[in-house]
């Protein structure tokens, strides 16, 4: 069960899967998938994690978007772990996309990951605005209305650690969408700055729950 | 064989004569591989030691001669001392060095280029000098390897690891010889094929006088629950006073910090007494030892980390707090006090709570009748294998078949199939995916019939990385001042997490006050005199062996207690007032609310790892019947389940078909399994440790290994790794023949009693460490609940 929320006016969901959607819009929202990161590790003489984080991460983004049907999708940055990662995308990889975004208003923010254009369908823009509110990949402390990613959230709740959305009255912060990636505790002083008093966390999960910060 | 005569005159000046095992050793010199078991006190070590110097002569050519390995980086310090000794005395031209984690870059530089005639270090060290290029040059010379306290190090991986080293050394410097050395061994046998197949001579010393060991009875019964043995500090410090050197050996760390913070306020004759532990500072350790070792001590409170080697002469006491769990390391720990040969050892135990001194009498009876505990060893494990597969690449190119041969030389892979060591190659090299993603980036790659890195930079990142110690994370715990004060010790991440600043925390036997968190350092102040928070360290967990716990439930049968204390028979009479003893042709159930939680608590007796995975699989089943289990704690003899509901028929929760069809699939997805997944992930390579150094304040942790778990699960069910992991669990973790052995004894014979409040057997089990939580709809609810209550506190629901 997803979190109803409204920031500058207009109603939005937290989704338990880690994704927004805007209904009046009929808008979905990603970040973070960090699609080739096992590839670049092992590219970079790392480790070689299991090589299925990309077909993990498009499966659960299907999920989302045949679950929501929009009509707009924004991949709010860092969706590809490096320019080569895109490169590398396996035909399967590259086919689900083209699938997901036939027929859908698709676009790309640019991240700190994936800056530059993306060669792969869809607009590539460096930020993006809707009516009142901003999509860029990272927060900017002086403006409101904004809808950011890249910090990767994460908060404790009796025992558990689980991604979390980040919400004040002048921004949210996604939490990442991606299946191989950490987390940011939500009292990192990185995230503090960024908040205002009274701010809520929305975890992820089963369902999307809130909670004070 | 025999000794340079500077060397026999420095002896005879002193008095001292070998001992027949120590002449023994000399004669069986040429020997491939000796294994000798003698008592602790024994002049041990310098048997082993013996052998080499009489090779080495007065005046020995440069190069490494002889390699000790031990298991502790303390021990070899000592050791070092103890060697240099009669070797100065004697004016032999003998350098003996040591190298650890602990030595300097720049020693350990120039031992690289200019090794001593004997090196000491442990099996990491070792692994880490034969990671390097000029590993050949160094071990060139080599002609013996003495393994200290065989016994500890091949009951882990750190043994399987060793002797995949010691194949490799082998190979370097061939015709090697091999000395293990050890002081409780219950199958000889079993530990000679470890330490060199089909040839290795085993010389067993005379065993010396049984101990003199007692329980330490006090005035005031040891309390219902608990562990620590704080209710009986009069007497302990009573007996110290009596004493000259006192060893006070507990179980867990936490346990030692609060017991010695303890003894400290009543401590009024200010007895000069010392903490020493693993999780403390380095520094910290070195000054306990120091002062030690100079006679100024009059007891030392230590966890495992003096379990091991250092000859302390003086120690004429050893006291065990709590119940030791396991013979064999009671007898080792009795063999501190009193080194010297032929004499007993003095040593008392004192039962922490009433659970305990059943344990404990249980342990008495045992040393009595000379059984020594101790489960079988399996095969290598593969994951220890990708490791060793690792460090050879990152000393340079290698051929499979030279590297299998060799492999196979080492005991615990001496049944090693050729396919299994190509798959552990094969992850090596591509990750052994079934999806081949990596063709175009293996880590190893074959040229010209040898395998080598495709990059270099990745030797780096192996070498950091070996070892198969895998310890939980820890933040460094530093007095607060402008110029980086005083370490005092270590903490987990976990509970360092916990804290706010203003918290009090005891460590070191001191309690301070967290203030911050700089650069991932905990930053304290002293603050004498607060009610402090007990900090969680990563000690090692102890299990109570088989042998002692079915001696626990023989004792359990009688009609009445005479052995035991009266009060601890009086509680076991209350138990069997209450509720009833368990038996062993019958399976006692009790459930009972307790603490706004319903509880269960199932008497198995079939040890901890099988008790662990009935608790999994119960608590399944209680699951599937929506009785919402939350967690659960298994000790050797019971598993207690809280949860949100009561459970009013057990029958159900015990049909076998279903446990093991439950079996199957929880084999899959379960905490204890992530756990050894994790485990084997990073001795394979798959995923790096993490670095205190490397690791940043506000940089992103790293994804949890739970992930990779889940991914490979549902992509690559096969994968070696997840093989290994369920290997691992079968092996040790799971154990589920017991399950059915004690549901066969059983036959249907369920007894579930429903009580009003916890009963006496049951209590000591609320305070097991190990708490697994369960994640089912029980903990969704919870959470639920929690964040509701939070919005409505905060005024936002």
């Amino acid at each position: 069960m997803h979190h109803a929320f409204t920031l500058s006016g207009e109603t939005l969901h937290a989704l338990p899967s880690g994704a927004l959607y805007w209904p009046a819009r009929r808008l979905l929202c990603v970040s973070d998938l960090h699609l080739g990161k096992s590839e670049r590790l092992a590219r970079r003489g790392g480790a070689l994690l299991p090589p299925y984080e990309t077909r993990e991460t498009l499966h659960r983004l299907e999920a989302e978007v045949d679950r929501t049907a929009p009509a707009t999708v924004i991949c709010l940055g860092d969706s590809f772990d490096d320019l080569a990662a895109v490169r590398g995308l396996e035909d399967e990889a590259r086919l689900r996309l083209a699938r997901l975004m036939a027929g859908r208003d698709w676009t790309w923010i640019e991240g700190n990951h994936d800056a530059g254009p993306v060669e792969i369908g869809g607009t590539h823009r460096a930020q993006m605005t809707l009516g009142p509110l901003t999509f860029r990949h990272i927060a900017d402390a002086a403006q409101t209305g904004e809808i950011s990613g890249h910090y990767h959230p994460k908060a404790r709740l009796k025992g558990t650690t689980r991604p979390c959305f980040l919400l004040d009255g002048d921004r949210l912060i996604l939490p990442a969408f991606g299946t191989y990636t950490g987390g940011l505790p939500t009292d990192a002083a990185a995230l503090k700055g960024l908040l205002r008093q009274g701010a809520l966390a929305i975890l992820t999960g089963p369902r999307a729950l809130p909670m004070p910060l | 064989m025999h000794l340079p005569a500077p060397l026999t005159d420095w002896f005879a000046a002193r008095g001292w004569t070998l001992h027949p095992h120590q002449q023994a050793m000399l004669e069986r010199a040429a020997n491939p591989a000796t294994l000798l078991i003698a008592p602790t006190g024994g002049g041990k070590t310098l048997a082993g030691f013996l052998p080499t110097l009489a090779e080495l002569g007065q005046t020995p050519p440069p190069g490494l001669h002889t390699l000790y390995i031990s298991p502790l980086k303390a021990l070899t310090a000592d050791i070092r001392r103890n060697l240099r000794t009669p070797v100065e005395g004697a004016g032999l031209s003998i350098r003996i060095e040591d190298r650890t984690g602990d030595t300097s870059y720049t020693q350990r530089r120039r031992q690289r280029a200019d090794p001593p005639h004997i090196l000491l270090t442990t099996p990491e060290s070792l692994a880490l000098l034969l990671s390097y290029e000029d590993a050949p040059k160094i071990f060139q010379s080599l002609q013996r390897v003495v393994i200290d306290e065989l016994h500890a190090l091949a009951e882990s991986k750190r043994g399987d690891q060793l002797m995949l080293l010691l194949s490799r050394l082998e190979s370097l410097a061939p015709g090697l010889r091999r000395v293990g050395l050890s002081a409780t061994v219950e199958d000889p046998p079993a530990l000679a094929r470890t330490l060199a197949p089909d040839r290795c001579d085993i010389l067993q010393a005379d065993p010396g006088p049984d101990p003199d060991i007692a329980m330490l009875e006090t005035d005031a019964p040891p309390p219902w629950s608990g562990g620590g043995g704080r209710y009986a500090m009069r007497a302990i410090l009573d007996q110290v006073r009596r004493h000259r050197t006192t060893l006070i050996f507990h179980n867990t760390r936490a346990q030692a910090e609060l017991f010695f913070h303890d003894l400290w306020l009543q401590n009024d004759d200010a007895l000069p007494i010392g903490i020493h532990h693993g999780s403390l500072a380095r520094e910290q350790r070195e000054r306990v030892e120091a002062a030690m070792a100079a006679g100024q001590l009059r007891a030392v409170v230590c966890t495992g980390s003096l379990d091991l080697g250092i000859d302390w002469g003086d120690v004429d006491l050893v006291i065990q707090v709590g119940a030791p769990k396991n013979v064999k390391r009671l007898v080792q720990r009795i063999g501190r006090a009193n080194h010297r040969y032929n004499a007993p050892s003095k040593a008392l135990i004192l039962p922490a709570n009433r659970f305990e001194v059943v344990e404990c009498r249980a342990a008495l009876d045992a040393v009595r009748d000379h059984t020594l505990d101790g489960e079988p060893r399996g095969p290598g494990p593969r994951d220890v294998l990708c490791q060793h597969i690792l460090m050879t690449a990152a000393s340079g190119p290698f051929d499979a078949n030279d590297l299998f041969t060799e492999v196979k030389r080492a005991g615990p892979y001496a049944a090693l199939s050729r396919p299994e060591f190509d798959a552990c190659l094969d992850f090596c090299a591509t990750g052994g995916y079934a999806l081949r993603a990596y063709d175009k980036w293996q880590r190893l790659l074959e040229r010209n019939g040898k395998w080598q890195l495709r990059d270099p930079r990745a030797a780096a990142i192996i070498r950091q990385n070996l070892g198969t110690i895998i310890d939980t994370e820890t933040l460094k715990v530093r007095l607060k001042n402008r110029f980086g004060g005083t370490p005092l010790g270590e903490v987990e991440e976990g509970f360092a997490s916990t804290l706010t600043p203003g918290d009090t925390f005891l460590i070191g036997g001191e309690i301070v006050r967290y203030e911050s968190l700089r650069e991932m350092t905990v930053e304290v102040t002293r603050q004498p005199g607060r009610d402090p928070k007990v900090a969680t360290f990563n000690g090692t967990k102890f299990a109570t062996s088989t042998l002692l716990t079915q001696r626990i439930l023989k004792i359990f049968q009688a009609d009445s207690w005479p052995d035991l204390p009266a009060h601890t028979a009086q509680w076991l009479a209350l138990q069997r007032e209450v509720s009833r003893l368990p038996q062993p042709d019958r399976l006692l159930v009790e459930s009972f609310p307790h603490d706004g939680r319903e509880h269960l608590c199932i008497y198995g007796f079939a040890g901890r790892n099988a008790m662990q995975t009935l608790a999994l699989l119960v608590t399944k089943r209680m699951e599937e019947q929506g009785l919402a289990p939350l967690g659960f704690v298994a000790t050797d003899y019971a598993t207690l389940i809280w949860g949100l509901d009561p459970v009013t028929d057990a029958a159900p929760l015990f049909d076998l078909a279903k446990l093991r069809e439950g079996l199957e699939t929880w084999l899959s997805g379960n905490a204890v399994m992530k756990r050894t997944f994790r485990a084997t992930a990073i001795i394979a390579g798959l995923i790096e440790r993490s670095h205190q150094g490397r690791r940043k304040t506000g940089r992103q942790a790293t994804f949890s290994s739970d992930i990779l778990y889940d991914t490979l699960r549902k992509y690559d069910p096969d994968h070696l790794l997840l093989q290994v992991t369920r290997e691992e669990a079968e092996r040790g973790l799971v154990d589920f023949s017991r399950i059915e052995d004690m549901l066969a004894r059983v036959e249907g014979r369920i007894d579930l009693i429903r009580l009003p409040r916890v009963t006496p057997l049951a209590a000591p089990l609320f305070l097991e460490p190990g708490r697994i939580p369960v994640h089912g709809t029980g903990r969704e609810r919870m959470v639920e609940d929690a964040a509701r209550r939070l919005m409505e506190e905060a005024g936002l629901a």
